[in-house]
C-alpha cells in the first residue's frame, strides 16, 4: 500500500513484519510498556575476565542471539572486529547484529560475517562504503532494519531491539565496570548512544585498554550495570576517533551556503535570547556556527543550550558565555571529547533523553532550529540521507528525523554535487518526511515549505537570501545537469526504513547492474 | 546607465568545477582567464572549455569577460576567434603596453565578427595595464578603441619591474593608481584595481579595497569568491548617502514634472556629475540590498 | 577526419572528463563514468554526435568521467579531436558552430 509519503510498500512486509505504514510526523501520547531485561546477580568480584574467547562463553551468547555495539570510536574502532572475528572463529550462526551504527572500518568484517552465517539480521543507523553495496546487491537475505539514533532508543525500550550481549568498547573501567569517555588513549566524550546498551542489554561486556583503580568516576556506564570487564591490548586509534582540530571549511560554496542558513535563522522569529540550536558536523553546518556567533554577539543574544553530535567551535560558544549548556549525545572531534572532562555544563545524554520520540519528553522536542543535510531533497520536502544518486545505501539516518523536530528544521546543501542533483522531484528514498522540513538553503538561494506561511513572510526580504519555490530550485538543478535515466532495481527489498515511530516510510531495493 | 563592476571573478580557464560554479558568487563581472593560469601544454583545451562554458552556462547577471593570450604568441588569434563565436562581452588584453596593441587587437576582434557574420562592434574590450610603459601610456590605451569599457592594473609583474613588491599602505602602486584611474575617467570608461592574493588576510583586503573606493576605482579584481562580499560591503553607500540620493533624484523628478530645465536641491543648483553620483549611489544600494525596487531603505 | 595518433584531454578532477582517443576501425566507445547509471547514454550519445559532426568515422575512445556536465564534456571531446589531428590552434568553425 502507499503510505503518507507516497512510498509503496509491500503488504507482505506489512504482514510479516507486524508494521504499520508512516502516517504523520506526529506523536501525540501513546501509552507505552518498557521491557526490562536479565540480571545476573554478582558481588563484584568475577567481573574481570582475560580474553575476548572466555568472555563470549561467561555471557553465554547463543545461535540467534542479539548482540550489540556503539560506533563511539568511528573510524577508529578496534572493539567490533576484534570481537567479531571471534564469534566468527566459534562458529556462531544466526545472529542479529544491532549496532548504534556502522563504520567503513567494520564493513568488511560485517561481509565477512554474513558470509559465514554468522550475521542473518542487521539492524543499524546506517552503512556505507562496501558494505553499503554489498547489502544493495543482495548480500543479505533479510531486510535490513534501518533506525535513527531517537527510533534506536524506542525499540530498545519496547522490545523491538532485545540485546542479548551489549559489546562496549570504552576507553577506561574499573574492574566492576564504572567507565567514561572522558580519560585515557582513546577518548570520545560522550557515550551517549553506548548509554542505551548498557541499560537495557542482558548482558554487558564492557572492553577496555585501560584499567582504573576502584572507584573509577566520573562514571557514565555504572558497575550496577556491567557484567564482565575485558582488558585487550587497544580500543581504539585516537587520530581516526576524531578529527584532531576541526577546521573551518573554506570552501566558498559551503561558506556562502553558511552564510545563508545564519541569515535564514537570525531572520526568523525564534532568533531571540535563550533560542536552542544543533548544528551537525557537515563543512557548511560548521561554517554556520561562526556566522551564528557574530550574530549572536551583534544582537546580544545567548543561546540556552546546543544539542546533539558536538564539536569544538560549540564547545568555544559554550566557553564564551554565548551558550550556556550543552546536551551533547556524542563528540565528533578531540576538543569537543576533552571538553567534556573540563565543563559541567556539557551534559552527556544518552540517545533517548536526547531523542526518542516515546519517553517522557526528549531534548528535540525543546529545540528550536535545526541545521541538518541532505544527500537528495524533493519537491515535498522529503529528505534522503541514505540512498546515493546509483540507489546504493550509503549514509545513515543519525539523529536526521528526530532533530528534524525542531520548531525550525533547516537543509542546508547545494543544488547539485558534480553532476548529480541534490534538490529532485521524488528522492530515491524517503528518510525524513518533507511535513518537518521547513527551509531549504542553498548556494543559489532558499526555498520554504509551503506550509510556512509565517517563514515565507519573515524571509521575503533579507539581503542576500533569494527566495524561490522548491519546484523552480528543482528545475533550476535539472537545468544544470540534465535529466537523469530512472534507477533500476529488482522487487527484493534490502532495506526496511522506518521512521523515529516504528512505522514503516520507505523501502530500499536491491539495485539492477 | 553604466553598469555596476565592483568585483571582477578571475576563473581559471581549464578547471571546469569553478567554470562551472562561477555564476554562483554574485560576482559583477567574471573573468575567465586564458592567459597566466593556464600551463603552456593546455592553452588549447582551456579556449574549449570556456567555449562551451559561456554558451551553456548560466551565469545570471554577470557580465562575462575572457582573458586572452597575446598575440604576439600562437594561441592569441584563436583565442579572438573562439570567444567573439562564443558571444564573449568583453575581452580583456593581457601586458597591453601601447594604444597600438588595443588597436591591432581590435582588428582581429573585428576580422571575427566579420568571419561569423557577428555585428561589428558588438564584442567589447577591456586592457590588463601591467608594466611602466602601459601606466605611462595609459591615458592614450583607454582612448585607443570605441570597444573599450574599461582598463584595469595588474600589479604583479609591475611591481617587480619597478624593482619593488606589494606593501600594505599600497605606495608602490599609487602613481600606476593615479594614471590608470585618470586615463580611465578621461575615456569615460571604467577602472579595475589589481587582485590581492592572501585571500586568508581579510584584513590586509579590506584596507586595500578601502584605498582604491576612496581613489574613485570602479571596482576590485578578485581571485577568490570569498573575496566578493568584503569589497560589496565597502562600496555599499551609507544611509545619510542613499538619503541624499533620493533627494537628489526627487528634485530631478519635481523639476521634471515643471518642465524646468534647472534642477535645486536647497536652494542649491544640481549638475550633472551630482546626478550621475546619485543615480551610481541607489544602483549601489540596490545592488547591496539596501533598499527596494523604489528604493525605499529597508532599514526604515 | 582521419585519427593521426593518439592523444589525450582533460583531468581526473572531479567534474571533468578525460578523453583518450587513437586510431581504431570503426567507433568504439569505453566509458567509466561516477554517474554511468544515470547519465551513461546522455554521455555516449554527446560523444557520438559530435563525432559525426566531425565526420570521423574510425577512432578508439576511451573515457573517464567525474561527473562532467555535457558542455565540459564537449569541450573535452573537442579539445582531443584537435590534439589528435594537429588542429588545436584551427579550430574546425563549421563543426564548432
Amino acid at each position: 500500500m502507499l503510505n503518507k509519503v507516497n512510498r509503496e510498500i509491500p503488504d507482505d512486509i506489512l504482514k510479516e513484519k507486524n508494521y504499520k505504514p508512516f502516517e504523520t510526523t506526529e506523536i501525540g501520547n501513546p501509552e507505552t510498556t518498557y521491557v526490562a531485561h536479565q540480571v545476573r546477580v554478582s558481588q563484584g568480584d568475577d567481573k574481570l575476565v582475560d580474553s575476548i574467547p572466555e568472555v563470549i562463553e561467561k555471557t553465554g551468547l547463543k545461535n540467534g542471539m542479539t548482540i550489540s555495539f556503539h560506533h563511539h570510536f568511528r573510524e577508529g574502532d578496534f572493539v567490533f572486529n576484534m570481537v567479531m572475528q571471534e564469534i566468527i572463529n566459534e562458529g556462531f550462526q544466526d545472529l542479529t547484529l544491532a549496532p548504534s551504527s556502522l563504520t567503513n572500518v567494520m564493513n568488511d568484517m560485517v561481509i565477512k560475517a554474513i558470509k559465514a552465517g554468522t550475521i542473518t539480521h542487521i539492524t543499524s543507523s546506517g552503512m556505507r562504503g562496501s558494505l553499503g553495496d554489498f547489502i544493495s546487491h543482495g548480500g543479505l537475505k533479510d531486510p535490513v532494519v534501518l533506525r535513527s539514533h531517537g527510533n534506536r532508543a524506542r525499540s530498545i525500550e519496547n522490545g523491538d531491539i532485545k540485546i542479548d550481549v551489549a559489546f562496549l568498547g570504552v576507553p577506561n573501567s574499573d574492574p566492576v565496570g564504572n567507565a567514561n569517555a572522558i580519560h585515557g588513549d582513546a577518548v570520545f566524550g560522550s557515550m551517549g548512544y553506548s548509554l542505551m546498551d548498557a541499560k537495557y542489554a542482558d548482558k554487558v561486556v564492557l572492553l577496555t585498554d585501560t584499567i582504573m583503580p576502584y572507584p573509577n568516576t566520573p562514571a557514565s556506564i555504572e558497575q550496577t550495570q556491567v557484567d564482565y570487564v575485558v582488558k585487550v591490548a587497544k580500543v581504539g586509534d585516537p587520530d581516526k576517533i576524531g578529527s584532531g582540530a576541526t577546521r573551518f571549511t573554506k570552501d566558498p560554496k559551503e561558506l556562502k551556503i553558511a552564510e545563508m542558513v545564519n541569515q535564514v535563522i537570525t531572520h526568523s522569529q525564534y532568533f531571540k535570547d535563550g533560542f536552542s540550536f544543533q548544528t551537525g558536523s557537515g563543512g557548511a553546518a560548521l561554517a554556520v556556527s561562526r556566522y551564528l556567533r557574530k550574530s549572536m554577539i551583534e544582537k546580544n543574544i545567548k543561546a540556552s543550550f546546543a544539542l546533539g553530535g558536538i564539536t569544538k567551535p560549540t564547545v568555544d560558544l559554550l566557553e564564551e558565555g554565548l551558550v550556556n549548556k550543552i546536551l551533547d549525545v556524542q563528540d565528533f572531534d578531540k576538543g569537543a571529547a576533552a571538553s567534556m572532562a573540563n565543563n559541567e555544563n556539557q551534559q552527556e545524554i544518552d540517545s533517548s533523553w536526547y531523542a526518542d520520540p516515546y519517553n517522557k519528553g526528549a531534548a528535540v522536542n525543546q529545540l528550536d532550529v535545526c541545521i541538518l543535510s541532505a544527500l537528495e531533497i524533493d519537491t515535498k520536502f522529503n529528505v534522503n540521507v541514505m540512498t546515493g544518486s546509483d540507489g546504493v545505501l550509503r549514509g545513515a539516518i543519525g539523529g536526521h528525523q528526530d532533530a528534524a523536530n525542531a520548531k525550525l528544521t533547516i537543509i542546508s546543501a547545494p543544488l547539485v554535487r558534480g553532476r548529480i542533483a541534490t534538490v529532485v522531484n521524488d528522492v530515491t528514498t524517503v528518510v525524513t518526511p518533507g511535513d518537518s522540513i521547513d527551509v531549504l538553503v542553498t548556494e543559489i538561494g532558499v526555498a520554504i515549505n509551503p506550509k510556512r506561511k509565517d517563514l515565507i513572510e519573515a524571509l521575503k526580504n533579507v539581503p542576500g537570501v533569494p527566495v524561490y519555490t522548491i519546484e523552480e530550485l528543482q528545475k533550476r538543478a535539472e537545468a544544470i545537469v540534465g535529466k537523469p535515466e530512472p534507477l533500476e532495481f529488482t522487487d527484493r527489498p534490502v532495506a526496511l526504513i522506518e521512521y523515529r515511530d516504528g512505522s514503516l516510510i520507505d523501502t530500499v531495493y536491491q539495485v539492477k547492474d | 546607465m553604466e553598469r555596476l563592476r565592483r568585483t571582477m571573478m578571475f576563473v581559471p580557464g581549464n578547471n571546469p568545477a569553478m567554470i562551472k560554479d562561477a555564476g554562483i558568487y554574485g560576482a559583477d563581472s567574471i573573468m575567465f582567464d586564458l592567459e597566466d593560469s593556464v600551463s603552456l601544454t593546455e592553452k588549447d583545451t582551456a579556449r574549449m572549455l570556456v567555449f562551451e562554458a559561456l554558451q551553456n552556462v548560466d551565469y545570471g547577471n554577470s557580465e562575462l569577460v575572457v582573458r586572452i593570450n597575446g598575440l604576439d604568441t600562437d594561441m592569441g588569434r584563436a583565442d579572438i576567434f573562439a570567444m567573439v563565436k562564443a558571444g564573449v562581452e568583453v575581452i580583456r588584453l593581457p601586458k597591453t603596453e601601447t594604444p597600438e596593441d588595443v588597436i591591432e587587437t581590435e582588428k582581429v576582434i573585428a576580422e571575427a565578427e566579420k568571419f561569423f557574420g557577428i555585428e561589428n562592434g558588438r564584442t567589447h574590450m577591456m586592457a590588463a595595464i601591467e608594466s611602466a610603459e602601459g601606466v605611462l601610456n595609459a591615458p592614450l590605451i583607454a582612448k585607443a578603441s570605441d570597444r573599450l569599457i574599461g582598463i584595469a592594473l595588474g600589479a604583479e609583474d609591475y611591481v617587480t619591474m619597478m624593482k619593488t613588491h606589494r606593501y600594505p599602505d599600497g605606495a608602490e602602486l599609487s602613481f600606476a593608481r593615479n594614471m590608470i584611474l585618470h586615463g580611465a575617467r578621461a575615456a569615460g570608461i571604467a577602472a579595475f584595481d589589481t587582485v590581492y592574493s592572501d585571500v586568508d588576510n581579510t584584513e590586509g583586503f579590506n584596507h586595500e579595497v578601502e584605498i582604491i573606493h576612496e581613489l574613485g576605482f570602479d571596482g576590485k579584481s578578485v581571485i577568490n569568491p570569498r573575496q566578493i562580499p568584503l569589497v560589496n560591503a565597502i562600496y555599499a553607500p551609507s544611509e545619510k548617502e542613499i538619503r541624499n540620493a533620493k533627494d537628489v533624484l526627487n528634485a530631478i523628478e519635481e523639476a521634471h514634472k515643471k518642465g524646468s530645465g534647472v534642477i535645486s536641491l536647497r536652494g542649491k543648483m544640481v549638475d550633472k556629475p551630482v546626478v550621475a553620483r546619485a543615480q551610481r549611489t541607489m544602483a549601489l544600494a540596490k545592488a547591496s540590498h539596501l533598499v527596494d525596487e523604489e528604493g525605499n531603505l529597508y532599514a526604515e | 577526419m582521419e585519427i593521426k595518433h593518439t592523444a589525450l584531454a582533460g583531468t581526473l578532477e572531479s567534474s571533468d572528463i578525460q578523453f583518450t582517443l587513437s586510431k581504431g576501425t570503426g567507433v568504439e566507445i569505453n566509458l567509466d563514468s561516477q554517474v554511468e547509471k544515470q547519465f551513461g547514454k546522455q554521455i555516449k550519445k554527446v560523444i557520438t554526435d559530435l563525432l559525426s559532426e566531425y565526420g570521423i568515422e574510425n577512432v578508439n575512445v576511451r573515457a573517464v568521467d567525474k561527473g562532467a556536465l555535457d558542455c565540459t564534456i564537449k569541450a573535452r571531446l573537442i579539445a582531443a579531436i584537435q590534439r589528435a589531428t594537429d588542429t588545436q590552434n584551427q579550430p574546425n568553425w563549421e563543426v564548432l558552430g
